[in-house]
């Protein structure tokens, strides 16, 4: 199962970060603080495996992670998912994001945080692997876009230029 | 600015800022306005200040008060407003609030919505967050979907069957007859329902396999990379401890570990997964043997991923397949000098894993050289490892002593408690050794008192042996030749160090007190030392003082008795080490009591 997902860049700021468990706002921010002071610390050519968070979880728990320019893309899971699996899972989140975002970059997940996390929602679900397939999701994401624009669209109402 | 702004306007606002100070007062100046605009129920700009309420969160502000805004967001009847509030229940929400429970009902309609959007919304939203009495009152709901012809949303249904029966487990039996799709996902174990699909599985699998390319579901060239791990791992599930289903898998595993290419991840994780099944369920050995080659082959691999994981693999086996893991011992040596430190975790796990009787004296060396160059977080861990290794497999006491030697001297700071005792134990039982300890103790003393650890030790050992330094002969080892005042300046500076603890420094004061019964000119530099320390800050320390003062004052007569040869700790080496470590001198004390009042009788 997924613990958490975090997305923070080079000097530890969270672009985006979805909790499987619950945990206090509190806890919620120092662990993203630790993992970004354990991921920063790591050379560039190390593997993508890292032992060791004490917070989330205690030694069943690894973070798998990806850095890719000046974002660093964090998986903590627990010993049943496949770590190469999670890795290959991270590539395809991206590429994803990619395709939907038109070159995707730092800005763009700072300024549409909700459309990262409708795109997160159609590829993990309650810690669990949903989709894999890049198309399929961008379909279904494609989709409910569509449906929420013909809503404002039909909806539209004076208020809405203020 | 407007309350109705939208979310990047904010965004760009708080991205202005230029101190946290600003930061923190845009962001309550907002906080207030969004809070504002939720009181008054106005239904224009509600989704965006949700939005705006979900990044000051992400970013570490209250947002506590946003929550029955969600709830009011997920009961409209506007898809845009829906989604904002599911996202908002699953990041704002959770068991333990309230409100969790007033969205139950909103999630019951959308679960019958006619958008599937909506429905995977409400599927998604239970999943995350769904507590044990929401799960119980929506079960039959998501039973039905489970049975719907939309694959979309039969797909996210049961992902949240999976949610449902890990909270409430006795649900389990409800989902069953659907499809093992859902076992795919979970680590519960129906196996008296499945057992009888393992034909199934394993043809999926073979078609899987042996099919051509097929566009949809192919990673770098293997078909459904991600089906085929979760099928290998159902796999392993089922033949765990059957011997029936276990057969009929044989063929299939060989021809997976023999055709998948594992030049790319995708391959090198179903590669993976392969051998870890292998080695799970009751395989031949022919099967074992081509795992563990793989295994072996990953070890060799550049990649770093792939080793780290090959090491963890091999970790799992060791104990079982402990000779097939030898051969490749050299490798995973190397390993332990690798720069990445995850790597070099997992290569002192499996290497302390498999020092043995035969290689301890190689394994040994290796590990010391680690020890010298290891991350900080590792040394404890490598430390008691390696006292572990040698109290099990030391060739000879000497060597033993030498090696605890040699970790104190790298490592003495990470070691644990009852090193010292131990330590002690095992000097004093090896007497052939005495001279030779004494002298390697007292080297190591004077060129470093950093190491608490070797301090104690090395005090007690002259302490005791004192006599055995001075006599200045050792069979083997070259020995120093050493003065009364030498040894008594080596002890004293340990006393008046500012580096040495308290515990070291009862170490140093005792063994000082011996030595008045082991040599013959320095006795009254002794008393002086003895006697000053009687006003010392330290109460432990002042007591001893005291108490040894003593001796020199009313008991003299009784002092080279009850200093004399340590054959108390043979005597009650079988008691606690606690006391041994900590009352060294309370176990002389009590001598002297003892005495006294033999003493006294006989008077």
């Amino acid at each position: 199962m997924i613990k958490a997902i975090l997305i923070f860049n080079n000097h530890g700021k969270p672009r985006l970060s979805k909790f499987y468990e619950h945990y206090t706002e509190d806890t919620e921010q120092q662990i993203i603080r630790e993992t970004f002071h354990l991921v920063s610390k790591r050379d560039e050519n190390v593997c993508n495996f890292l032992e060791g968070g004490m917070l989330i979880g205690g030694s069943d728990n690894k973070l798998i992670y990806r850095h890719y320019a000046t974002l660093y893309f964090v998986f903590c899971v627990d010993s049943s998912e496949s770590e190469l699996g999670i890795l290959d899972l991270i590539q395809v989140f991206v590429e994803t994001l990619d395709k939907c975002f038109e070159n995707v970059c730092e800005l763009d997940l700072i300024f549409h945080v909700d459309k990262v996390h409708n795109i997160l929602a159609e590829m993990v679900m309650g810690g669990m692997v949903l989709e894999t397939n890049m198309n399929e999701i961008i379909t279904q994401v494609d989709a409910q876009n569509k449906m929420e624009k013909s809503e404002t669209f039909i909806f539209q109402s004076p208020r809405q230029d203020r | 600015m407007s309350p109705s702004v939208c979310l990047q306007e904010m965004i760009r606002v708080i991205r202005g800022a230029r101190t946290q100070g600003e930061e923190r007062g845009v962001i309550q100046r907002e906080c207030a306005a969004i809070r504002a605009q939720f009181r008054q129920a106005d239904s224009g700009g509600r989704s965006h200040n949700l939005a705006k309420l979900l990044y000051v969160h992400m970013l570490g502000y209250p947002a506590h008060f946003g929550q029955m805004e969600c709830v009011r967001l997920i009961a409209s009847s506007k898809y845009s407003e829906k989604r904002i509030g599911y996202l908002g229940a699953m990041m704002l929400l959770d068991e333990k609030q309230d409100a969790s429970l007033l969205i139950t009902n909103s999630i019951k309609n959308d679960l019958s919505h006619s958008s599937q959007h909506v429905q995977s919304l409400a599927l998604c939203t239970l999943a995350c967050m769904g507590s044990a009495e929401m799960c119980r009152d929506l079960a039959p709901e998501i039973e039905r979907l489970l049975k719907a012809s939309n694959s979309y949303i039969k797909k996210k249904a049961a992902l949240c069957a999976v949610h449902i029966v890990r909270k409430i487990p006795e649900l389990g039996e409800m989902f069953t007859p659907s499809s093992f799709l859902i076992v795919l996902n979970s680590d519960t174990l129906y196996l008296h329902y499945l057992s009888h699909s393992v034909p199934e599985l394993v043809q999926i699998m073979k078609n899987l396999v042996t099919s051509g390319y097929s566009p949809e579901h192919n990673v770098a060239g293997i078909s459904d990379p991600f089906l085929q791990v979760r099928i290998l791992r159902l796999l392993r599930i089922l033949g765990r401890n059957n011997d029936a289903a276990s057969d009929a898998m044989n063929d299939l595993l060989a021809q997976v570990a023999t055709n998948t290419d594992s030049s790319k991840t995708a391959g090198s994780a179903v590669l993976y997964e392969t051998v870890l099944t292998i080695m799970d369920i009751r395989s031949e050995s022919g099967l074992r043997v081509l795992a563990v080659n793989i295994l072996g082959r990953f070890l060799l691999n550049n990649d770093r991923n792939i080793r780290y994981i090959s090491m963890t693999s091999l970790q799992k086996i060791v104990q079982t397949d402990h000779t097939a893991v030898q051969r490749h011992r050299g490798t995973i040596v190397d390993c332990l000098k690798d720069q990445d430190a995850s790597v070099k975790r997992r290569a002192l796990e499996l290497s302390l894993a498999l020092v043995s009787a035969a290689n301890i004296r190689s394994m040994m060396k290796e590990l010391l050289l680690f020890l010298s160059t290891c991350p900080p977080e590792l040394r404890s861990h490598a430390a008691s490892g390696i006292f572990n290794a040698a109290e099990r497999y030391a060739p000879s006491q000497r060597w033993h002593i030498d090696t605890i030697l040699h970790v104190l001297v790298t490592a003495g700071g990470d070691v644990r408690d009852e090193t010292v005792p131990n330590l002690i134990q095992l000097i004093t039982a090896a007497s052939e050794l005495h001279c030779y300890t004494v002298h390697k103790l007292y080297r190591a003393l004077i060129s470093d008192i950093v190491q608490q650890s070797l301090v104690q030790v090395a005090c007690w050992c002259i302490g005791e042996y004192g006599d055995l330094l001075l006599k200045g002969e050792c069979e083997e080892i070259t020995p120093m030749q050493v003065t009364e005042d030498d040894v008594l300046d080596a002890l004293e500076t340990v006393l008046q160090s500012h580096m040495s603890t308290p515990t070291s420094r009862g170490f140093a004061l005792t063994a000082i007190m011996k030595l008045s019964t082991r040599i013959t000119n320095n006795v009254d530099r002794i008393r002086s030392v003895v006697s000053i320390y009687g006003s010392c800050i330290d109460v432990e320390l002042q007591q001893r003082a005291v108490e040894y003062n003593a001796l020199f004052k009313k008991y003299d007569h009784m002092r080279y008795f009850t200093m004399s040869y340590c054959t108390v700790i043979l005597e009650f080496g079988c008691r606690s080490r606690l006391s041994l470590y900590f009352n060294i001198h309370d176990l002389l004390l009590m001598h002297i009591l003892d005495n006294l009042l033999l003493f006294s009788y006989s008077q």
